[in-house]
């Protein structure tokens, strides 16, 4: 084994020398006219390429050397004034070879004379030979032999226009011939396997690899010969050609072959013969790599669709969508073992199929979308990047066609896609799509004719499109806010409140991550600095004014507010928390918005610890102000008393001033009365005592933490107001607040009960 | 000088030719020697005419009791070599005793002769024709000329020639059916046919077409049989798989063969088999042996 390679070059060069030796006397034979001495050196040469030690790439330097020789003989063999024996005697002449291997070359050689001198049709003399090389059944010796007649036989062919052509029907002997070399020459290659030991399977392989161009060749030689048209090619070609793939039942034959088939046949012809040859693909063996043999013939057909307008018409009539559509739903589903690149690979082929065909039936393109998502469903993140690569390149595809992302973003699958990229992938997906944007500005201004919800939905396809922009460099990802920023501004009113929101999100969640890895931002230098970002949020939010969306942005603000309270920014803060009134203040009008904007605010105001005393007094004050100024009582007492948490933050370093907490629960008691007294003014009957339970409860809550200002008197007190309210005759009764009220109860029993600190604390509420 | 020349020479010298030499075919007739010379071709029932001349060497007086012309028609076996069997035997008298001075010009003529059986030169037996030229002498020996000829017959193609068509096979390992379109074959014939391969389950390497030539002389315990392969024509190279035809293309003109003899004059028969053999990788030999007739085809003219 260890010399095995050299042994080989040995062989292979003895086997040289022999042909050399025996073409020498040859010439000589062939320079004094002997035929016979031509003849027996001929043999003699040719029986080199008997030898079975040699591998094909040997071999073949082998037969390229007797193939020349051969050409010398032929030119003798032509010259019969020389010879003296006429074609068809030497026909059986160099038949009476006792080795059939050099027989059958040169009865190629005298065959193809015979075929030039037309003393013979050429379909008879081809019908003969292509039949008595039955007889080497040899693979790689077959192969050649084969291989040389294919070769000689080219060009005598009785094709349309050929001078060798016959009778009616002669394009079909032409094919038959062609076919049957071909059917002959594929089983043999599939015998390559079987030969020799097993235990080389890998070097067998490549060494089969090396000879297939020779069995390929058979079907160009088909694609080449004029008479066959459709017709020809669908009924005879294509089926038999499938035929001989399909039973040879192997792996890298069907797949050669396949590929083959769509290489080398006419696009129009694939096109007609469509469903014929989809229909082969599951009968391939489990092995095959059908998706490549797909992708290939989809590309085919893409790239003739777009060569032409004239030929859309075509794919229409055949359905090639629907076809195409079928097999591959087919060819997936038989091969479950199909990685996801792989199935992905065969849609991404199908969509430019579709987008260059069909670019009009969006729904096509969502139908190969969805299709992608079904077979994605069981892996919920891609991991194998060359997957990914793919899914990018599907989710690109209809933004290069359309050049208009909201198209793109119609397609209810797309972002269902996309949701199976990782962060990463994400980022270089939601770079393609702004680049698309960027591409084409004018989407942004183009009026649409789209209804609401449909709008609605691409905006928040959009929405979370720019929540996927993702960037682990901190100035990579600002670079991309940036770019969004721009794009999105210029999306008009309409689009504003579904974009920005996002934009402001992102942003945030860059600023939290800087926080987080606080400690190495230095100097300067850094571009992505918080404060730099809050600068840029500012405007973002300012340009909701336009919209206009106070409440909206107002909630912006007061998220921007906490973002820099995160960040000890307090004066930013304070400018987010300024703007957040000034909104209040100029436009918000409606009481009920005015209601939950103020809790917005108690709730964020509450839980800042940037400000400095004078800062925070000044927020507070605006904010019980603004609460007691509600327009409605209930109203103006529930903020009011949710501004007691202003003074009381529950934890370590919190303040907690206990006499404002009480001053505000005060004032919500006499905002309550005042309530109750204007119901009693109003209808005749007082309102609900819910607002008491409500202070009751807050009472509880400053009480168990420890305020002393709110004593177990004052909760006594006021337990007794909220019965003896209760009592009056003019109550409505409420089952919500007596509920409220006994649970409340309960609670300070419960309490009582459990002794400890709490309980001796509760012990001095007495009812 | 001259007296002892004629001890060492005959004192004559003794031409046999046909009449129409010149235009009869001649055929390779290889002689004992081991040289092929080149004799004239009869076939039964041709009248053999022709003349003899007897030329005294110069000055020279031949003293006879006579001159004749025998047509010999013999068989001689090789294990009994230098007993001829002539199965056929004319004579013709062509000179009365006397003295020959000069040279003498003697026709002579054999009607419609039978000659059924044609010459061979086999291995173990030879059946030939001549035309043997004896002037007998007192006290010295006769002056014998021996005058070799071909004799050919032809026959018509067989009005029955049916194909030979066989399955074989080696149970579970090899099955084979073959087929050749005649059993009946002339000497320039075309032997077709195909092999199909019922079943492989061996590594075959080769298959061939073998023309063998059975011949066996004598009889009773004293039979020689000699067989000789005449032709070995490969006809596969490499391994088929099941269902594979192989076609068979014979010509058999570049072979040296002869009709089929059966029972010549009870001394000898010459057969013809066609062999087929498969060999597998292990170089084992697998055959099936079929028996043809050969036949000397009459060409229509």
């Amino acid at each position: 084994m260890l010399n095995g390679i050299d042994d080989e070059e040995k062989w292979l060069a003895e086997g040289i020398a022999g042909i050399q030796h025996n073409a020498f006397y040859m010439h000589q034979a062939l320079d004094s006219n002997n035929l016979r001495e031509a003849l027996k050196y001929s043999a003699q040469m040719l029986s080199e390429l008997r030898t079975s030690k040699l591998s094909p790439h040997k071999y073949y330097e082998l037969y390229m050397r007797a193939f020349d020789e051969l050409r010398k003989l032929e030119m003798f063999f032509k010259e019969d004034s020389k010879h003296g024996v006429s074609v068809i005697d030497l026909y059986e002449l160099v038949q009476h070879a006792g080795n059939i291997l050099p027989r059958l070359y040169l009865l190629c050689t005298v065959g193809s004379v015979y075929i030039k001198s037309k003393e013979a049709p050429a379909k008879e003399v081809l019908k003969d030979l292509v039949e008595m090389c039955r007889g080497v059944q040899h693979p790689i010796r077959g192969l050649f032999l084969r291989s040389y007649l294919a070769q000689i036989s080219r060009d005598k062919l009785p094709d349309i226009g050929s001078e060798y052509e016959g009778d009616a029907d002669t394009v079909m002997d032409a094919v038959e011939f062609v076919l049957q070399n071909f059917t002959e020459m594929n089983k043999l290659w599939v015998q390559m396997q079987h030969q020799g030991p097993g235990r080389f399977r890998e070097k067998q392989e490549k060494e089969r690899s090396e000879l297939r161009d020779l069995v390929g060749k058979n079907l160009h030689v088909l694609s080449q010969i004029e008479g066959v048209d459709l017709g020809i090619y669908k009924e005879t070609v294509l089926t038999r050609v499938l035929e001989q793939v399909v039973n040879c039942k192997d792996d890298l034959a069907q797949y050669y072959l396949m590929d083959c088939i769509i290489q080398v046949f006419p696009d129009e012809y694939h096109l007609q013969t469509l469903e014929t040859l989809l229909g082969a693909c599951p009968q391939l063996q489990p092995t095959v790599d059908v998706k490549t043999v797909l992708s290939r013939l989809m590309d085919r057909l893409s790239n003739y669709a777009a060569s032409s307008e004239d030929v859309l018409p075509e794919f229409l009539q055949v359905e090639a969508f629907t076809k195409l559509s079928n097999a591959i739903g087919k060819v997936i589903e038989a091969q479950v073992d199909m990685p996801a690149v792989g199935a992905i690979t065969l849609y991404v082929s199908l969509l430019t199929f579709t987008l260059c065909v069909h670019p009009d039936r969006l729904d096509y393109v969502d139908q190969v979308l969805g299709a992608c998502v079904k077979k994605l469903y069981n892996i919920p993140k891609l991991e194998d990047s060359r997957a990914m690569k793919q899914v990018v390149a599907l989710l690109s595809a209809p933004l290069e066609k359309y050049n208009d992302i909201v198209t793109a973003l119609t397609l209810s699958n797309y972002p269902r896609v996309m949701d199976h990229l990782d962060n990463g992938t994400n980022k270089v997906m939601a770079m393609v799509i702004i680049q698309s944007i960027m591409k084409n500005n004018t989407f942004i201004s183009t009026a649409h004719k789209l209804d609401e919800e449909d709008f609605k939905d691409e905006q928040n396809s959009v929405a979370r499109l720019i929540h996927m922009l993702y960037n682990d460099e901190p100035e990579e990802m600002l670079k991309i806010i940036c770019i969004v920023r721009k794009h999105t501004m210029a999306g008009g009113p309409k689009r504003l409140p579904f974009t920005v929101p996002s934009l402001v999100f992102s942003a945030l969640r860059l600023v939290w991550r800087l926080q987080g890895q606080e400690g190495d931002i230095v100097g300067e230098e850094v571009p992505a600095t918080p404060k730099k970002i809050f600068q840029l949020l500012t405007q973002i939010i300012e340009a909701l004014s336009a919209v206009p969306s106070p409440e909206l942005a107002l909630r912006l603000y007061l998220q921007c507010a906490e973002a820099a309270n995160g960040c000890d920014l307090e004066l930013v803060a304070y400018e987010f928390f300024t703007q957040a009134f000034v909104l209040y203040e100029e436009e918000i009008a409606d009481s009920k918005a005015q209601v939950t904007a103020i809790h917005l605010i108690i709730g964020t105001l509450q839980r800042m610890n940037v400000f400095g005393v004078e800062n925070r007094d000044t927020m507070t004050h605006k904010t019980t102000g603004y609460s007691a100024r509600l327009l409605k009582k209930p109203d103006q007492c529930r903020a009011v008393y949710a501004c007691s948490h202003l003074f009381w933050v529950d934890d370590q370093d919190g303040i907690k001033d206990g006499e404002r907490v009480l001053l505000c629960l005060k004032r919500a008691l006499r905002i309550a009365n005042a309530a109750q007294q204007m119901a009693n003014v109003a209808r005749g009957s007082s309102g609900p005592v819910i607002l008491f339970v409500e202070i009751l409860n807050k009472y509880l809550y400053f009480f168990e933490k420890g305020n002393q200002q709110i004593t177990g008197a004052a909760i006594q007190d006021l337990i007794e107001l909220i019965n003896t309210e209760m009592q009056s005759d003019s109550a409505t009764p409420d089952t919500a607040s007596d509920a409220f009220l006994a649970s409340t109860l309960r609670y300070i029993q419960f309490q009582k009960q459990k002794g400890g600190v709490m309980g001796e604390k509760f012990e001095a509420i007495k009812f | 000088m001259n007296y002892l020349v004629g001890v060492f020479k005959p004192p004559c010298n003794i031409f046999v030719s046909f009449a129409d030499g010149r235009r009869r075919e001649q055929v390779p007739l290889k002689k004992e020697n081991g040289k092929t010379v080149m004799v004239a071709l009869f076939q039964s029932q041709e009248n053999i005419v022709g003349e003899v001349v007897i030329e005294p060497i110069h000055g020279m007086k031949v003293e006879h009791n006579g001159v004749k012309i025998e047509l010999l028609g013999q068989i001689e076996l090789y294990f009994d070599r230098g007993n001829f069997y002539d199965f056929t035997s004319l004579v013709r008298e062509l000179d009365v005793p006397g003295e020959l001075y000069e040279r003498k010009t003697y026709p002579f003529e054999f009607s419609t002769v039978e000659m059924p059986y044609e010459s061979y030169n086999g291995v173990n037996v030879r059946l030939r024709y001549i035309l043997k030229v004896t002037i007998s002498r007192n006290f010295v020996s006769n002056i014998v000329e021996y005058q070799d000829f071909v004799v050919r017959n032809y026959t018509p193609p067989p009005s029955i020639n049916n194909s030979i068509k066989m399955e074989v096979g080696i149970e579970d390992c090899l099955h084979i059916e073959f087929e050749y379109s005649k059993s009946k074959y002339h000497l320039k014939d075309v032997i077709i046919g195909k092999i199909y391969f019922l079943l492989v389950r061996i590594k075959l390497k080769n298959m061939e077409l073998e023309i063998r030539r059975r011949e066996s002389t004598g009889s009773g315990p004293n039979t020689y049989v000699e067989t000789e392969t005449l032709a070995k024509f490969e006809l596969m190279d490499g391994a088929p798989v099941r269902g594979e035809s192989i076609p068979i293309r014979l010509f058999l003109s570049p072979y040296e063969l002869t009709p089929t003899y059966r029972n010549i004059n009870n001394k000898y028969s010459v057969k013809y088999y066609l062999n087929l053999v498969l060999v597998d990788e292990e170089d084992r030999r697998y055959f099936k042996q079929q028996e043809i007739t050969m036949y000397r085809l009459l060409e229509a003219s």
